[in-house]
């Protein structure tokens, strides 16, 4: 749910990252982080396992700038990915604008990436969205590893929708902000559709 | 497609804005934020400098969300107060009608007791507001002649925005 803020001129989107358990949402995130101009980000929250596993959200304001006069403001969020945490996966897709799922490259881990947009399909329908037609852009992550799948393979496997689909390896930060930036394209875009 | 169903204008924003800053003084408390259930601050009063606000909002929708979850987990509709009491400050957050969220900061210069009763009243004029702020926004969701700012947004606008 996009708010727009006419007395502030102030436009705030919601991004989701989403993807099966360590397929890199959380260093997607920390990676724009890192690379942000420090007056135009927030503070990174973590909501973390001693462990350094996702336990609830990790989340990120950024400002990015003016569109007709708007201040632009993404929240990036992030899942938890481990399967038993779909309870709280669920709340953060509550008012989402658009979504960014993260596959995992490596071949094992192919099973878990498909049940994860399952997943998603379903905790979108129960917050009322269509993963059909929301904004939605596919990562195919650590590109580098030995044994990653190939694209063709992946894009077989889990892309439906002609949704933009970008490789990349976010912990050298491949691909990260065009990822972002296609999700981006498409939810302000809807905004001009509606 | 995005839903785009919260829209503020600045007259409602303005009595909104009032209405939490008659509340920071009359319950003699540090801060008043008004969030939204998704997370997303929406006016604030009292010495807000003093708070990263953003992560405030984020982190106050999380927690009330998780604690909706938990209502439902035991057959409740939801829980719509939270209370949290800390060594100095305090943490009073309520539930607005069906998509705002107050969260008061209060110190030992006030009470939970005066707190709680302000909120109270408070709340049912800031629900006025928000229902004030659908209408608006069904209405020009229905007015041919609002022309949205956005209507005309290009590639490279989006391009601009991300130093292209």
């Amino acid at each position: 749910m996009t708010f727009i803020n006419y007395a502030s001129r102030e436009i705030n989107c919601k991004i989701v990252y989403y993807g099966p358990g360590l397929c890199g949402k959380t260093t997607n995130i920390q990676w724009i982080f890192e690379q942000a101009n420090p007056e135009k980000r927030g503070k990174l929250v973590s909501l973390a396992t001693e462990t350094d596993r996702t336990l609830f959200f990790d989340f990120l304001p950024l400002d990015m700038g003016t569109v007709k006069g708007f201040k632009v403001r993404f929240h990036l969020y992030t899942v938890p990915g481990q399967v038993f945490y779909d309870a709280s996966r669920k709340l953060i897709l509550r008012g989402c604008d658009g979504m960014i799922f993260v596959a995992d490259s490596q071949r094992p881990r192919m099973e878990a990436n498909i049940e994860s947009i399952a997943n998603l399909a379903t905790n979108l329908k129960e917050n009322g969205f269509d993963i059909r037609s929301i904004p939605y852009v596919l990562q195919l992550n650590k590109r580098d590893m030995p044994s990653a799948a190939t694209v063709e393979e992946m894009e077989h496997l889990l892309r439906f929708r002609n949704e933009p689909m970008i490789e990349a390896v976010a912990n050298r930060g491949t691909g990260v902000i065009e990822t972002l930036k296609a999700c981006a394209r498409q939810i302000l875009m809807e905004l001009q559709k509606s | 497609m995005a839903k785009v169903d919260l829209v503020m204008f600045e007259e409602e924003y303005k009595q909104l804005q009032e209405i939490i800053s008659r509340l920071q003084a009359d319950s003699s408390s540090k801060v008043v934020f008004l969030v939204d259930k998704n997370g997303q601050q929406i006016a604030a009063a009292g010495d807000v400098r003093s708070i990263d606000a953003t992560s405030l909002a984020s982190l106050t929708a999380g927690n009330v969300a998780a604690t909706d979850g938990l209502a439902k987990l035991i057959g409740e509709k939801e829980f719509t107060l939270l209370f949290h009491e800390g060594e100095k400050d305090n943490l009073h957050i309520s539930i607005v009608g069906k998509r705002g969220i107050l969260v008061v900061i209060f110190d030992m210069n006030s009470s939970l007791a005066l707190v709680r009763l302000r909120v109270k009243k408070t709340s049912r004029d800031l629900q006025e507001i928000f229902e004030k702020v659908e209408q608006r926004a069904q209405n020009v969701v229905g007015d041919a002649s609002f022309e949205s700012p956005f209507s005309e947004i290009t590639d490279e606008d989006i391009d601009k925005l991300f130093g292209d």
